[in-house]
């Protein structure tokens, strides 16, 4: 009877002519307020077919799943859960050749392919913090007048960025280091949205997101105040990626999918749509303003397989530290 | 069910036993579950008795508005407590101008600080419920002896006291077991990790099922301890009735004590109304700027918790009529266990039940409103089942006489005998179902998103201002729903 | 004729047995102290209180298994006879449809009923604004429309006071003539009795003694009858 109704609702909701293309993504990216609308739009017109989204989070709902996933293509997975994702043997290669990439690192997968990328970095205001700490070191040691908002390690992909920032900075002395930042940790939220929340209120001095956040404040809100605090130790990079499902019932249009995202058409819609840095896209195609946006110039990364390795110490060393 | 079916999945992933950190995990969740549900518990014993015994205008507005808290949005009430405790917040602004240093909000301590805050004020309502059960004519016969207020304390409410609390001890401290945002947003790090906490870690993030299921097996081992502890100390009921009658005394007219009760009144007012009040009054700026998707998942989460009372009453009311004359207590049992309930294991374990017959995201809003039925479904039960044994006692024999039965029964005897207790347990469930987001996060489509979805992708693409002009509109309709509902049941009692 | 064969009802350690029959078209008084078991009895005829062994008949038909709706009997309690958030009308209305779905007749019929139970007009107050004479009659006024032939009465009026219980004795005599009512009525008042009852059985150590003719009864008391008098 339940398998009656979802078939039938199932079979309203699609045209009949075809099945229209399911791509799963996380909730900001397809919301009202995220890219997704305007690149299902610009796809749409592009392959004259039909894409839906599904959001929720993406990998444990594929894990759920396994070989009865409706997904034909999976979008918005960074690479800290790349190997994870691949470990689920669900994946296709994406088939696209990759060059002219605008990202600070090399590119070989060709399971995942990227679409944007941003550093980790932590954010303060200039009229409340005129005189942020010069290092990561430096932060570290810093005044504990200091406050900070982080996100959990445990819970968020943020949280897991920076933890495994740490990792890379301070290798073997992670722990330590989160000792240290202790006392300026105010506190650590479940998810992004709660920190920058309590950031923008003027609860904490510095929050840990992005070194383009600042954008969104520049171009969307004209306020220069907000800025990316750059340490010369380096700042570990997130790169949001697509892949393609195995089993797809659609190989074409999927196929077609990822073929679209490297093209200038999706790409010159993230800047301002996902507030973070385009995979391939020349610069001067980007948004006033974006370029003013002071980037670091060196760009930490773990590959796939480093990162799910060293995943478990860089959380632990966060909860030792932290309960030290 | 779902639980079950979560586990057997979780069999079939690789098995890992608890971590040392779920141990600290677990002492941290009963510890500051404990603190949590003995404070509100020891605030709300002269609040409840202050308007026990006070009739004033205004009276039934502060009754209603001690329903508000509990059913805030997580996120809504933190940020509000920030406003007022934070950083940057009133209170140490205040401090500050004294010349006294700020205190900080963040620690085990904040934690415990936001439960109180959600709970204290529903363990006020069971309590002034208690309050309400000391008939009229003890009150006179007391006056008739001369009684001042410490021998009414000590023969007649002291009594009462020992009979209620440490039911409704219980019950805040399970609701208290299962929080985790607040814990998390608040306690400042992973000292404040709480068994939710590592459920969600072990789901969304390692997918380790089996240690999810683990965990909210223990999870609910320690509520199923909890509430077996508490039938024996007997649990509140009747949360919804008799809260408007203010039973005559003559025992505390005297200047001390009203000055004593009107600070108590007071004194929580603006504990309750000071976070909400601030973070409303930022969101009210911005709403008519709001987009329509705003508005359209409002109708949605309209729909939805309209949906969820409707069945949840249903439920309710057929499950207490089902073991109303049997000998009751496993229901109560059940009933204050799935409070302890993981919402997550719950979801994901319907999830997994739906994925070989239907598509679940076809399904979102049911199972996310079927889901808030089943976590509505104690308090429910808790209101309507003492009132369905009252009925039966009282009008059974008259009903089974007449020869009705069936539909015509609950037409005309049992809905409009049970409206308060039906209408408080509609109202509740609304308002929980449409502040709630931890299920359909897992399920939606973005066509389908509610509001408080909504409200956290505002806050995800920094339109922070308008995030909070949607939490406006969500604690609107969330406490219209309850109050439309709960007035709705007392007007229509006779 | 209400046949009572070979009735047995445990209630702990108290045992009724009952092995007697009631007249129809009679008033019978089942006469008793308080704690003989009359009520019990009441509630095992009308179904609320089931028989360990045992059957209760009426007019050959075996009831004893019926639900207490079906079965060809109405029947007053001491008190909770009306539903208090129900109008007068709605309450008496229930005697003639359980889903309130009246006909214009059946509507009539239902304001008949008020007035002569002499409450024409106030169909459509609330039982709390009524007299406990008013709300005795209005539970009376619903018995007869629900036309069973036998009425069954848990001292109903034992609330009123004497005159009033009097005139409702009297109205329920006078409307059980009219209409061929039998009634089996529980009492602890001899006068009650004398007042109306054709019959009168004494129910005394766990018996219900046969019914005999009530004037007969008191002029010539029986053991069990002399000891409840004093």
């Amino acid at each position: 009877m339940k398998s009656t109704i979802a078939t039938a609702l199932t079979l309203i909701a699609m045209p009949a002519f075809a099945e229209p293309l399911t791509v799963y993504a996380p909730d900001y990216f397809a919301s009202e307020w995220g890219p997704g609308p305007a690149i299902e739009a610009a796809f749409e017109a592009h392959c004259g077919c039909e894409m839906d989204y599904v959001t929720g989070d993406v990998l444990p709902r594929l894990r759920l799943e396994g070989t009865r996933t409706g997904a034909d293509v999976v979008i918005g997975l960074n690479t800290d859960d790349a190997q994870r994702a691949r470990d689920t043997g669900l994946f296709a290669s994406h088939g696209v050749e990759i060059d002219g990439l605008t990202m600070p690192i090399a590119w070989s997968d060709d399971t995942f392919l990227p679409f944007n990328w941003s550093h980790t970095a932590f954010i303060h205001d200039t009229t409340r913090l005129p005189d942020p700490p010069a290092s990561f070191a430096d932060l570290v040691a810093f005044d504990s007048d200091l406050s900070i908002a982080i996100q959990d390690p445990r819970t968020s992909v943020s949280g897991l960025a920076l933890a495994l920032w740490v990792k890379k900075v301070f290798g073997d002395e992670a722990e330590a280091a989160w000792a240290g930042l202790a006392p300026k940790i105010t506190t650590v939220t479940q998810g992004w949205s709660e920190s920058y929340g309590l950031f923008t209120d003027g609860e904490v001095d510095m929050v840990l997101s992005y070194t383009t956040s600042p954008a969104y404040h520049l171009i969307a809100e004209g306020d220069a105040t907000k800025q990316a605090v750059l340490f010369p130790e380096g700042h570990y990079v997130m790169v949001e990626t697509a892949g393609m499902i195995a089993g797809t019932d659609q190989p074409e249009q999927a196929q077609a999918f990822l073929n679209f995202i490297l093209t200038e058409d999706f790409q010159s819609i993230i800047p301002e749509g996902n507030w973070s840095l385009p995979a391939k896209l020349d610069p001067t195609k980007m948004p006033e303003g974006f370029s003013d946006i002071p980037l670091p110039e060196t760009a930490l990364i773990y590959s796939a397989e480093e990162a799910e390795a060293l995943r478990s110490d860089a959380i632990a060393a966060f909860e030792a530290g932290l309960r030290r | 069910m779902p639980l079950l079916a979560v586990g057997w999945r979780g069999l079939a992933e690789a098995t890992t036993g608890l971590r040392p950190a779920d141990w600290a995990a677990l002492r941290f969740t009963l510890g500051q579950a404990a603190v949590s549900a003995a404070i509100s518990v020891a605030l709300a014993i002269p609040v409840a008795r202050a308007l026990a015994r006070r009739h004033f205008p205004g009276r039934g507005a502060i009754v209603l508005l001690l329903g508000a808290p509990f059913i805030l949005p997580v996120i809504v009430a933190v940020l509000g407590l920030v406003a007022v405790f934070g950083r940057g917040g009133v209170v140490n602004d205040a401090l500050g101008a004294l010349g006294i240093e700020a205190v900080s909000i963040y620690g085990p301590h904040g934690v415990v600080l936001a439960h109180v805050f959600f709970n204290m004020p529903l363990a006020t309502r069971l309590i002034l419920q208690g309050w309400a059960t000391i008939p009229g004519e003890r009150m006179r016969l007391a006056a008739s002896l001369s009684f001042g207020p410490a021998e009414t304390f000590r023969l007649l409410e002291w009594p009462m006291l020992r009979a209620v609390v440490p039911g409704i001890f219980t019950v805040i401290f399970l609701i208290c077991t299962t929080s985790f945002a607040v814990a998390l947003a608040l306690g400042g790090g992973p000292r404040a990790t709480t068994v939710e906490l590592a459920i969600y870690q072990a789901f969304r993030f390692d997918f380790d099922l089996s240690r999810a299921a683990l965990l909210g097996a223990l999870q609910l081992a320690l509520g199923a301890l909890a509430a077996l502890a508490a039938l024996r100390l007997s649990l509140p009921s009747g949360f919804g009735a008799g809260l408007d009658r203010v039973a005559q005394r003559w025992d505390s007219a005297s200047p001390g004590l009203r000055i004593q009760d009107a600070l108590a009144i007071l004194a929580a007012c603006l504990f309750l109304l000071l976070p909400m009040g601030l973070i409303l009054a930022e969101g009210a700026r911005h709403v008519v700027d709001l987009p329509g998707a705003v508005w359209a998942a409002a109708a949605r989460s309209l729909v939805l918790a309209l949906t969820a009372a409707v069945a949840t009453v249903a439920l309710a009311l057929a499950m207490a009529h089902a073991v109303t004359g049997q000998k009751g207590g496993w229901v109560e049992v059940a009933g204050t266990l799935s409070i302890a309930a993981s919402p997550l294991v719950l979801g994901t374990g319907l999830y997994i039940l739906l994925l070989p017959v239907a598509n679940p995201v076809a399904l979102a809003l049911p199972v996310t409103a079927f889901v808030n039925v089943v976590l509505a479904l104690p308090f429910a039960l808790r209101a309507l089942i003492p009132a369905m044994r009252d009925l039966q006692a009282d009008y059974g024999q008259l009903s089974a006489s007449l020869g009705l039965t069936g539909l015509t029964w609950l037409r005309l005897v049992a809905l409009p005998r049970l409206r308060r207790p039906a209408g408080f347990a509609a109202g509740l469930t609304a308002a929980l179902a449409a502040g709630d987001l931890g299920v359909i996060a897992l399920f939606a489509a973005p066509d389908q998103a509610t509001l408080p979805l909504v409200l956290y992708q505002l806050m995800g693409a920094y339109r922070m201002e308008e995030a909070k002009a949607a939490a406006l509109v969500l604690v609107a309709l969330s406490l219209g729903l309850f109050w439309l509902f709960e007035r709705g049941g007392r007007h229509a009692a006779t | 004729m209400l046949r009572l064969d070979g009735l047995r009802i445990d209630l702990g350690s108290f045992v009724l047995q009952a092995d007697t029959a009631f007249e129809a078209g009679r008033i019978t008084a089942l006469m008793g102290a308080s704690g003989s078991g009359k009520s019990t009895l009441l509630n095992a005829i009308a179904g609320f209180q089931a028989p360990t062994s045992g059957k209760v008949q009426i007019d050959g038909t075996d009831i004893t298994d019926l639900t207490p709706g079906d079965r060809p009997l109405s029947i007053l309690f001491q008190d909770q006879n009306l539903f208090p958030h129900l109008t007068l009308a709605d309450n008496v209305g229930l005697g003639l449809r359980s889903n309130l779905r009246l006909t214009r007749d059946e509507s009539a019929a239902r304001d008949g009923a008020l007035g002569r139970v002499g409450l024409s007009g106030l169909g459509g107050r609330l039982p709390r604004d009524l007299s406990g004479g008013q709300q005795s009659r209005a539970a009376l006024a619903r018995a007869l429309l629900r036309r069973r032939p036998w009425l069954l009465l848990d001292e109903p009026f034992s609330a009123l006071g004497p005159a009033l219980r009097a005139e409702m004795l009297d109205l329920v005599a006078e409307t059980a003539m009219s209409e061929g009512l039998s009634v089996l009525m529980v009492t602890h008042d001899p006068a009650d009795a004398r007042r109306i009852a054709d019959m009168t059985a004494v129910v005394a150590d766990g018996k219900v003694a046969k019914p005999q003719p009530t004037a007969a009864l008191f002029e010539n008391p029986t053991a069990a009858l002399r000891s409840y008098l004093g």
